[in-house]
């Protein structure tokens, strides 16, 4: 490591000091290079890249329905929501729309991986600054979502659910009553952490007035999802250009007024209670019907059936080993997830890989605020805002 | 209106020798505009009440080896206030130069650097063009097409 402990050579007030990669509060590999003149940050430069695996050159020369494993990797607290992102963009390309069973089974899973990917935030983001006893309740409360999805998938995070057209396999009814039970504990649950947290002397000193944003800066600086939100601006993909069956929801988009960590902190709790009830009102009405599209070049055939028919054994046998062929033309696609906008830019050139796919990760975005928010602060709330932004390196380094 | 077709009417209008190209697709538009008026049409789309695009959301680039201006820059513009999105390219030769938008839109920082990083174009002006996510050393640019998957 180049920087340890370093004195400025003209100023020796100012010390250079490395924080992480490897370090509990940078949450995953990042790596800060922290100016310091006392106390106060004079400078912060993030080194990113410890997780780079290259995913936009991998998915030049895999199918599209290859692609959907790295998806898993990317935001890896939330897989399920970048499976969703990632076929709907493939299906914006093919120019194909789910059936609706479909879009509300989607809307559950990337509604589910939005609690998730808070329970974790909530969790470590209190453990950083001291409180250890939130982590366990959100942890106990994470492990009976991951049950869900092991139950709905067979893996808690290698999820790879969806497929272009549809999803690996339909919710069963015994799976849909798990969830019920779900949404029905959640908000007692959520009521639960917020007993913890939301008038609690020492977290409000912590976060209150600590690392601020304006909406405008946050706009310029690229900074998008529940952070955004906190700074003010009522922006939310779900409602702001409705994909899936967002449009037809009652929910309602929670923003801040300060911009703080604190807001970040209330927006996610709130977003959280949102998410439950948006399952609540999928669950009510699910639609019954086909849950993937009716087009055997591109959705796989029951498996059952390629037992028994020739032609269900050729297509299953097509799209396995040759994937099939895409328009030439290009989209970009993006929904809300956790982290904020999920963009996924495709260049088709025709033929069954992309010529170029882009991925415009939100935690890279959101990231790159970092140095703005804790520059002229307390190095002590470098880590506060860290967790604040709610960052993945998955997602960052691709 | 589909997104981005009436910004780039207005484009045609404003800047007429500019613009290049356009194009759409699943009511998508983009547009190609020339790289003496860039920087002018970017400072228009960003502070004309019309456009108004103050997100700029992406920043990439698409190799295309064959064509004698190889690199196709790519942005991706969103406006808060009224919702649409416009997609503009923008062509270079190997290795760029092209002009920073980091003055224009603070966003333009990393994903600039990530797209020096990939492809090895030069961005003009920026204030910190380092690679981002290869190491320091490193010397290929991995996301060109002639950048093997596979070496050995």
């Amino acid at each position: 490591m180049d920087h340890v402990v370093e004195r400025h050579p003209d100023d020796p007030q100012i010390i250079t000091i490395n924080m992480g990669p490897s370090h509990p509060a940078t949450h995953g590999v990042l790596r800060l290079v922290l100016r310091l003149d006392g106390e106060r940050v004079v400078d912060c430069v993030p080194h990113l890249g410890y997780l780079h695996r290259g995913m936009e050159k991998i998915a030049e020369n895999r199918t599209y329905l290859q692609f959907i494993p790295y998806t898993d990797r990317m935001d890896y607290l939330s897989p399920l929501a970048a499976n969703v992102g990632f076929a709907l963009a493939v299906e914006e390309l093919l120019g194909v729309r789910v059936p609706p069973r479909c879009e509300a089974i989607r809307v559950l899973c990337c509604e589910l991986a939005r609690v998730g990917s808070h329970l974790l935030w909530l969790g470590t983001h209190a453990l950083d600054l001291g409180a250890a006893t939130v982590f366990f309740h959100t942890f106990r409360d994470r492990e009976w979502h991951y049950d869900l999805i092991e139950d709905l998938c067979g893996a808690r995070l290698t999820t790879s659910y969806t497929r272009v057209g549809g999803v690996s396999w339909d919710m069963t009814p015994e799976w849909l009553g798990k969830l019920r039970e779900f949404v029905d504990g959640m908000p007692a649950r959520i009521d639960d952490y917020e007993s913890l947290l939301t008038t609690n002397t020492i977290w409000l000193q912590r976060t209150q007035g600590v690392c601020k944003i304006d909406g405008r800066t946050a706009i310029a600086l690229g900074m998008t999802g529940p952070s955004l939100r906190a700074a003010g601006v009522e922006h939310d993909l779900r409602k702001k250009r409705p994909y899936l069956l967002y449009d037809q929801l009652q929910f309602e988009i929670p923003v801040g007024t300060e911009g703080d960590i604190y807001d970040r902190y209330l927006v996610r709790i709130e977003e959280m209670r949102q998410s439950v009830r948006i399952m609540d009102q999928v669950l009510r009405s699910m639609p019954v019907g086909p849950w993937h599209i009716d087009d055997p070049k591109i959705f796989l055939p029951e498996k059952k059936r390629t037992l028994q028919g020739m032609e269900e054994l050729i297509h299953q046998f097509m799209l396995i080993t040759e994937g099939f062929d895409c328009p030439s033309g290009e989209v970009y696609h993006s929904t809300e997830v956790p982290k904020g906008e999920l963009g996924f830019y495709i260049v088709s050139t025709g033929g069954r890989s992309p010529y170029r796919l882009r991925i415009r990760s939100p935690s890279f975005n959101n990231l790159a605020t970092l140095p703005h928010l804790v520059e002229g602060g307390l190095v002590a709330d470098v880590i506060a805002a860290i967790a604040s932004l709610d960052p993945v390196m998955g997602e960052v380094d691709r | 209106m589909a997104d981005g077709e009436a910004t780039i009417g207005r484009l045609r209008e404003v800047f007429p020798a500019a613009v290049i190209g356009s194009g759409s697709m699943r009511d998508q538009h983009w547009v190609e505009v020339a790289q003496d008026r860039f920087v002018e049409i970017c400072c228009w789309l960003r502070d004309d009440p019309g456009a108004d695009y103050d997100y700029l959301v992406d920043v990439t680039a698409v190799h295309w080896p064959d064509d004698p201006q190889p690199l196709e820059m790519v942005y991706h513009f969103y406006s808060y206030a009224r919702n649409d999105r416009l997609r503009l390219k923008l062509r270079t030769g190997d290795g760029g130069p092209v002009p920073t938008l980091s003055g224009l839109w603070k966003s333009a920082d990393w994903n600039e650097r990530e797209t020096f990083d990939m492809f090895g174009i030069h961005f003009e002006g920026h204030p910190d063009l380092r690679r981002i996510l290869m190491p320091e050393d490193y010397t290929d640019f991995p996301l060109r097409r002639e950048f093997p998957l596979y070496r050995g």
